[in-house]
Formats: structure tokens, C-alpha cells, sequence
């Protein structure tokens, strides 16, 4: 009988890796996960507290795991988007989802616009020192009144001579109070609905950006995510990003890629406390056995097995449309949908299997469960992603 | 439509080629031209005629795995995956599950432990369609416990004779020839049975039809073994090798059926979605209220989930791996899915889908097999949970 070991790993053998995946993917995976276990990980209870340092992009810049799919012209690794999915899968290692988050944020939603849109210049100003880990960015869409809602955001840019003049206000942007730059979604034109969206750099030390909030959380609590505020602030027009009256769609397909990653690291979490609650299992003992080999608990684990094994399956073969250029927006909503869901359950049954254990912080199972209820929420809640497939549908 | 346009956009999922494509539209014809008008008049009579194997043959499809030289296409297990998906699109569990059992699970032991006289007296006229095979496991006492057979083979001059009973056997009336398991040793269980191919004109061997809550054009029965002559050269396999051969066809039987819920899910789907564009209340499409919007998102989302594990299981199983742990999921996952859907599917008919006219009704009653069958939802888990050790 295999042991659990050899058994749950995500790839087991190379000669059953998945076929979007390489052996450079796989080395690239362990020396991720040893860096997460050996790095991150001993910190993680007390980043819970203080939110994670700033040293960890700088460290990561240097282990070159900032740039993975990006340009060797700009410092990255030119690697393809299967790295990224490694990356998000690895990364929960350090067993601190708001760690990971704040990453994904940088590597997964704002430097993907501006290294599309963006010009030669502002490349170099902030995708370059971005790739190093030298500077930090945040991605702001959300307000308090328009999340999902892209359309409804109110921040308006208006132009005045050689500059524009930012008011609004952002919620819930992840890196807030450390980033450098922030991707501003803002409205140039409030009357042409989707078409009157642009992107902005906006320098986090602009007069008039105004940090009002540190956000406290259910989970993800190592991430810093502000509520800020914009008051006349004043940018250049060279700080638009790709064209005006453009940045709805500009942002958009970047979004869709990343609910893959995403997924994946949803997927990945699920995995890692799956493992560890499996080890509990046949560690603990009641009524004279352990308590996985009671077949109400086994049986937990089958299905919980599966669902990750059908959430896996369904990521990859997404990712492996993405890679392929194609434009899976259904099959992208659906494995984040469904990847989403499975986490939260898996998370919620280890922490049923570990019984009151699972309960107390110790055991770093109930964040799990905190962290990733966030998945049904964030980058588009389940029920967007629903209406999504259903509208694909002609529904 | 959309659909139909999103659908052409896409890459085939690996393992399936644009060859396999090509197979797939040739058998769909066949389907929609010589199956699917039948089906509700098959149900109805709860038998469908045993010509079908002929017609199937004619155009090659009962030997697509299978040699050329046993008159087979020469193809793999691929080009079968591909003539499940399509079969189960005829409408009738029940039709598709008694071709299913004649390819997919009695004829590959034939050829796989099977003699070469064997393959010719067998083999061959079951890929003809001449021959109609049918596998007898189940017992009234032993189902997913396959050690606790109880039918026995007591050694004559020239061969055996069985006694006992075999349950839930589909093909069993119609059968030509069954391959079955029997206990070869007093004890039986997993070192003690062999595997043997029954001639069902032989004396003794009689088959009782018996009524189910769906697959009604399948034959299912319970046959009684009184003393059945097995000659010696209709050992199958190695003596007292049973159970391990029983084990090996385990993996297909539950990847075709997994193979099989996804397509059948997809095809409930398509003509579901087709009627919710249709069908009007409140001045419009039912499809378009959010909640049925919803409930069209969840099913779609289940399908892919589905095929996806699927294909990753037929992948790994095609290449050559052990893929009992993903074989396992993927029948897990498919066969509740697939009862699931039906029922959605059904609601959202509504009063039409309670109505026998409109096949609704039936979908949902052949996809609740499939939980039991092939294996119950419940000892795949036990397959899982032991396999990590608990």
C-alpha cells in the first residue's frame, strides 16, 4: 500500500505530471516550495499579526520569482504562464494567504497591464523596479459602491491642461499602504459606461492620496488592505496607462487570467491541508484507533480527494487553453467557481476532522479556513462567476 | 448560438485528437439515424431488437479496439471512449448499457486473457455482432464483494459444471455465450476463482428478465446455473486466476461509464437549455430568470469538472499508469453528478419533464444506476480512503 506521501502529492512521478507541466516546471516547484518552507513559513503566525514585511518582494525580486512569465527584457525570467500557475500553487507553502495575495497582486494583476499597455517609460519606472521587488504596486478597481460592477465606479479623472485631476475613493486594495504605485481604474468620460474607463500610475506619494483605513479581516490577515481616499490629485497624462477611455478592457482579460492562478492556489491550499489533516488523522487516536480509520472519516477523505482532483483538472485544462491563446472566459469562470467552493469545504471538514484542535489558532487550521473563504468572494464572487456561465449560454 | 460558436473556438482536450473527431461525427450519424428514433419504442417494449449488434458491426464499431485480423478496426481504447461519449446520446441508458456491456466489459477479457481458439470461437463473432456477450459477476449474495462468489465449478470428464446464480446480468437473456466467474477451490475468494465462458444453449443455463426503475430496453437478468457443462478449453485466464481478472476490467467498465455520464450530462443539457429558449412563462424564456440562469451555470460547471477529471483518468489509463486512484474519482464524481443533473434537467422541464413523452423522466431514472452500478458511490471511497493509507 502507497503511503500517504507518495499517494497526495500533487504530481506524483514525473511520468504522471500533468501534460501542461515540464521537469523546469517541477524544479522551478520545489525551489519555490523550499524557499516558502524554509523562509516564510516560520513566520507566518507572526505576520498574522503585523502583516509581512516589505523584504519578502525584495527577496523574492532576487530569487526571480517576481518576473517568472514576464520579459527577460525587463527582468524577468521569460518563462510561460504554466510558471505562474506553479508560482500560486507553491507559495502556499508559506501557509500565509495574505502573503500570498499580496504577491499575486503584484505579479498576477498590475504588472500585467502595464507590461501590455504600458509605454517604454513607464515600463521602466515601474515594471522593471516591480520584477526586482524594489517597488510595490496595488491594483485599484473596487469602491465602496461598485465592486463586481466595474462599470459603476465613480472616481473620476478629469482633464485639465497637460494633467488630469483624480477624486474618489478605493476599498479593499490589497498592498495599499505599502505600494509604490497603484493601477487606478478611474472614469474619464462618465457618460460612456464601459467605454469611458481609464487606467492611471498613480504615485502612492502624490499629494492627496490619503490612506484612511487599514481594513481588518476574517482571514488573509498577513496582507495590508486599505480603503483610500483621491483629492484632486494631480497626474501628468503621461501617467495614463494604454488608451483612453480603454482601461475596461484592458484590465479585464488580465483578470481573467489571474482567476486562474488563483484557482490554483486555492486548489493548492485545499491540497497542503488536506496532507496535514490526513498526518492528524493517522496520528490521533479515540476510542482505541486512529481516527481516520473510522470509515465515516475515511470516506471524508475520498470525497474530499476527489473534489480537489476534479478542481486540479479543471484549472489545468484551462490554463492549458490560456497558454494555447485561446479565451476561455466560461471554463476560466467555471474552475474558479468551482475551485473556490471546494477549498472552503475541504478547509471547513479538516477542521471538523481535527475537532476542537482545529478550532484553536494553534494548528493553523482554521486559517486556512479563514483565508480562503475569501476565494468565494474576491476576483468576482461565486455568484458573478454564475452569471457569467450563464450568460455564455445566451441565458 | 453561443454555445455552438464558444465550442468551435476550442482546442480538443488531450487525449482526443482531430482523428478521434472525425470517428466521433461518423457514429453520432449513425446514433441519430438508427438509435435514437427507436429508443422511446425500445424502452416501451423494454427490449431492443438484437439486430442492433449487427448494424453496429456492419459499420465496424463493436470492434474498434480490437485487431484487424480478428476483424476488429485495429484501433485503441481511445476510439471506444469516443463510441461511449456518442452511445450515450441515443437517449436510452438502457440501450446503450447492453451495447456497453457486449464491447466494454464482457468481450475485452476475451481478448485480453482469452486463447487464440478462443478469440476465434468468441472474439470474432462478437465483433461481427453475431455472437452477443454478457458478463456474469454479481450474485444474489455477492455484488461489490466479489471474494464471496459462491457459484461453483465442479470438475468432469472434459470440463466443468457450474451451479449457482448470477444477478442483475445484463444481456442475460439474450446472451450467446456469458463470462463468468465461479469458485474453483472449496474456500473461493480471491485465490480460489476462475474464469470461465459459458455457452448459454448449453442445458441447465435458463435467464429470468427482471423489471428496474430505469434502463428498461436493457436485459438484465437473473440467471440460475443447474449443472452447466463449461468445456476445458473455455477456462479463461489462468485456474484460480479469477479475481485478479475480474480486478483488471474493473478500471475500463468504470471509466466508460464515467465517459458515458459525461456525455449523456452534456447531451440533457443541450436539449434542456434548447427548451428553456423556448419555453415562455411570465411573457419570457424560462431560461432567462437568473435563477434558472443559475441553475444552467451550476450544471455546466458539474459537466466540466466531470470531463475534465475524465479525460485526465483516460490519459493516465491510455499511457500506460496505474490510474485506479483517478478512474476511481472520475466515476465518483460523474455518476452522483450525472443523477443530479438529470433531476435539475427534469425541474426545469417541469410538468413536461414528469411526462414520458418528452424522455425527461427517463434520464433521470437510467442515470440513477449509476451510482450502484459498476461499483456503489460508497465502495469507491473505500477504494480511495484505503488507498491513502486509512
Amino acid at each position: 500500500m502507497a503511503s500517504a506521501d507518495t499517494v497526495l502529492k500533487p504530481d506524483f512521478g514525473a511520468a504522471r505530471k500533468h501534460f501542461i507541466f515540464t521537469d523546469e516546471h517541477e524544479q522551478l516547484r520545489e525551489s519555490i516550495r523550499s524557499y516558502a518552507i524554509k523562509e516564510l513559513a516560520p513566520h507566518a503566525d507572526e505576520w498574522e499579526e503585523t502583516t509581512f514585511p516589505d523584504s519578502v518582494f525584495t527577496r523574492m525580486g532576487e530569487l526571480g520569482f517576481l518576473g517568472l512569465d514576464k520579459p527577460e527584457e525587463y527582468g524577468g525570467q521569460g518563462g510561460d504562464y504554466y510558471t505562474a500557475i506553479v508560482l500560486a500553487e507553491e507559495m502556499v507553502h508559506a501557509q500565509c494567504g495574505g502573503l500570498a495575495m499580496g504577491v499575486a497582486v503584484q505579479t498576477d494583476m498590475a504588472l500585467p497591464p502595464i507590461l501590455a499597455f504600458g509605454t517604454e517609460e513607464q515600463k521602466q519606472e515601474w515594471a522593471v523596479p516591480a520584477i526586482a521587488g524594489t517597488k510595490i504596486l496595488a491594483l485599484g478597481i473596487t469602491e465602496p459602491d461598485a465592486g463586481s460592477d466595474v462599470a459603476g465606479i465613480k472616481t473620476r479623472a478629469v482633464r485639465d491642461g497637460d494633467e488630469y485631476v483624480i477624486n474618489g475613493s478605493k476599498t479593499y486594495i490589497t498592498n495599499g499602504h505599502r505600494a509604490d504605485v497603484i493601477v487606478l481604474v478611474a472614469k474619464t468620460d462618465p457618460d460612456a459606461g464601459h467605454d469611458g474607463i481609464t487606467l492611471f500610475l498613480v504615485p502612492m506619494d502624490a499629494p492627496g492620496v490619503i490612506l484612511e483605513k487599514k481594513l481588518d479581516k476574517l482571514g488573509m490577515r498577513a496582507s495590508d488592505t486599505a480603503l483610500m481616499a483621491f483629492q484632486d490629485v494631480r497626474v501628468p497624462a503621461s501617467a495614463v496607462l494604454g488608451e483612453v477611455g480603454k482601461g475596461f478592457y484592458h484590465i479585464m482579460w488580465e483578470l481573467q487570467s489571474e482567476r486562474i492562478a488563483a484557482a490554483a492556489g486555492g486548489v493548492a491550499a485545499a491540497q497542503r491541508v488536506f496532507d496535514q489533516t490526513l498526518k492528524y488523522a493517522l496520528e490521533r487516536t479515540a476510542f482505541g484507533r486512529q481516527i481516520g480509520k473510522f470509515q465515516v472519516t475515511r470516506h471524508k477523505f475520498a470525497e474530499m480527494a476527489t473534489k480537489i482532483e476534479a478542481a486540479r483538472q479543471m484549472v489545468y485544462a484551462t490554463a492549458w487553453r490560456i497558454g494555447n491563446g485561446e479565451y476561455p472566459v466560461r471554463e476560466i469562470s467555471m474552475a474558479k467557481l468551482y475551485s473556490s467552493r471546494i477549498a472552503v469545504e475541504v478547509a471547513d471538514e479538516c477542521i471538523q476532522i481535527h475537532g476542537g484542535a482545529g478550532y484553536m489558532k494553534e494548528y493553523g487550521v482554521e486559517r486556512v479556513w479563514r483565508d480562503l473563504r475569501l476565494n468565494r468572494i474576491g476576483a468576482g464572487t461565486d455568484e458573478i462567476m454564475l452569471e457569467v456561465i450563464g450568460r455564455s449560454y445566451g441565458l | 448560438m453561443l454555445d455552438a460558436a464558444q465550442t468551435a473556438e476550442r482546442r480538443l482536450l488531450p487525449p482526443f485528437t482531430q482523428e478521434h473527431e472525425d470517428l466521433r461525427a461518423s457514429i453520432r450519424r449513425f446514433v441519430e439515424t438508427e438509435l435514437t428514433p427507436y429508443a422511446q419504442r425500445w424502452e416501451d417494449d423494454k427490449w431492443f431488437p438484437d439486430e442492433v449488434f449487427g448494424k453496429l458491426a456492419a459499420h465496424g464499431f463493436l470492434g474498434l479496439k480490437f485487431p484487424e485480423a480478428l476483424g476488429g478496426q485495429g484501433g485503441d481504447h481511445l476510439h471506444d471512449a469516443v463510441f461511449t461519449e456518442e452511445l450515450a446520446r441515443c437517449g436510452s441508458g438502457g440501450l446503450a448499457a447492453g451495447i456497453g456491456a457486449h464491447v466494454g466489459i464482457a468481450a475485452p477479457p476475451v481478448f485480453k486473457f482469452g486463447t487464440d481458439d478462443q478469440h476465434e470461437r468468441y472474439l470474432r463473432p462478437a465483433i461481427a455482432g453475431t455472437r452477443i456477450a454478457a458478463l456474469g459477476i454479481t450474485e444474489p449474495d455477492a455484488g461489490s464483494d466479489v471474494a464471496s462468489i459462491r457459484t461453483k465449478a465442479t470438475e468432469v470428464d472434459g470440463g466443468w459444471v457450474l451451479n449457482g446464480s448470477k444477478m442483475f446480468i445484463t444481456n442475460g437473456v439474450r446472451a450467446d455465450f456469458m463470462v463468468t466467474a465461479a469458485k474453483t477451490t472449496a474456500e473461493g475468494g480471491h485465490g480460489g476463482l476462475s474464469f470461465f465462458i459459458v455457452d448459454t444453449d448449453q442445458p441447465g443455463y435458463t435467464a429470468e428478465k427482471i423489471d428496474k426503475l430505469g434502463w428498461d430496453a436493457s436485459d438484465t437478468a437473473l440467471i440460475a446455473l443447474d449443472d452447466v457443462f463449461v468445456p476445458t478449453e473455455n477456462l479463461l485466464g489462468g485456474m484460480n486466476e479469477g479475481f485478479k481478472l475480474i480486478m483488471a476490467n474493473f478500471q475500463w467498465e468504470r471509466l466508460l461509464m464515467a465517459l458515458g455520464a459525461v456525455a449523456a450530462m452534456q447531451h440533457a443539457f443541450d436539449r434542456t437549455l434548447r427548451f428553456a429558449l423556448e419555453r415562455t412563462a411570465f411573457g419570457r424564456p424560462i431560461g432567462t430568470f437568473q435563477v434558472t440562469r443559475h441553475k444552467f451555470a451550476e450544471m455546466a460547471t458539474s459537466i466540466e469538472a466531470g470531463r475534465t477529471l475524465t479525460y485526465h483518468a483516460l490519459r493516465l489509463f491510455h499511457e500506460g499508469h496505474d490510474a485506479t486512484r483517478e478512474v476511481t474519482m472520475a466515476k465518483l464524481v460523474t455518476q452522483r453528478a450525472a443523477f443530479e443533473l438529470m433531476d435539475e434537467c427534469l425541474q426545469i422541464h417541469g410538468g413536461a419533464g414528469y411526462m414520458r413523452e418528452y424522455g425527461v423522466e427517463r434520464w433521470a431514472r437510467d442515470a440513477r444506476l449509476g451510482p450502484i452500478g459498476g461499483g456503489t458511490d460508497e465502495i469507491m471511497k473505500e477504494i480511495l480512503g484505503r488507498q491513502m493509507g486509512l
